[in-house]
């Protein structure tokens, strides 16, 4: 659970399907106290749920010895959140469209592209090893700042 | 919550009822072993009854379109029934929504498969 009383908080993770709903249900409370909006929250929980699910399955491929990091910071003006893994890199150029005719039937991919649907901005950063997704969703300029 | 599955027959339609999440792990492997199951029993026309799904995430929608290639490449037919305005808002983000038949209420699905 996040500290009421701080606006960041940090954990080091194992690779598996209970650290991915732990980081969603982080992300999920991390996303009502920033102020967003009912329809607003569960589209950040689903962003940060790809991000641990690309760490954790993609990433360290549920390598028991490599461990995830998540990071939830409110700031005066956004919400940001990292996921980093400790797997051999991602190039996001490489990732398939989704959308493309040709790979609107496959069974997976789309993780990246609903990250990026849901947030206002996605980066990369390739770590040695592994890869940091950041995400940043922009609150309402009206938002008291925590 | 994981996924359940109810299956029942009507007019020679499978129809799975679905309740819970579609999530990467169990709920993934849930559907693809009950699409799996009623096809090896020689039943080709399945609808997809998504009306208690609370949750999909992008495993999940991965695991529907498997679904459909499946029975599709088995000669059937697959649809989707009951989409929560979750479920259809992320089916139109990924442009999968056209792809499926999307039925809103179970006798016009049921009545829409060949016979």
């Amino acid at each position: 659970m996040p500290d009421p009383t701080s606006s960041r908080v940090s954990f080091t993770l194992e690779s598996s399907l209970d650290s991915v709903n732990k980081v969603e249900q982080t992300g999920e409370q991390w996303a009502e106290r920033a102020g967003f909006d009912d329809d607003t929250v569960p589209h950040i929980a689903m962003a940060v749920r790809e991000a641990a699910v690309n760490a954790v399955l993609h990433g360290n491929a549920y390598d028991k010895n490599k461990l995830i990091t998540a990071s939830f910071e409110i700031t005066s003006d956004s919400l940001v959140i990292h996921v980093a893994d400790q797997g051999p890199g991602l190039d996001p150029d490489g990732i398939p469209d989704p959308l493309a005719p040709e790979n609107i039937l496959r069974g997976s991919g789309r993780g990246i592209f609903l990250i990026r649907s849901f947030m206002d901005e996605v980066h990369f950063r390739q770590l040695h090893p592994g890869t940091e997704l950041t995400l940043i969703k922009y609150r309402a300029p009206a938002q008291p700042e925590i | 919550m994981s996924m359940k599955v109810k299956t029942r027959q009507v007019d020679g339609i499978t129809i799975l009822d679905l309740s819970g999440r579609i999530t990467l792990g169990e709920g993934s492997v849930t559907i693809r072993d009950a699409v799996r199951d009623t096809l090896a029993k020689g039943s080709n026309k399945i609808l997809l009854n998504l009306g208690d799904i609370s949750y999909i995430d992008s495993s999940g929608i991965g695991e529907l379109v498997s679904a459909f290639t499946s029975v599709k490449n088995s000669g059937g037919e697959l649809k989707l029934l009951n989409l929560t305005k979750k479920v259809k808002d992320l089916l139109q983000i990924t442009k999968l929504y056209t792809v499926f038949d999307i039925k809103d209420d179970e006798a016009s699905a049921i009545s829409a498969f060949n016979k």
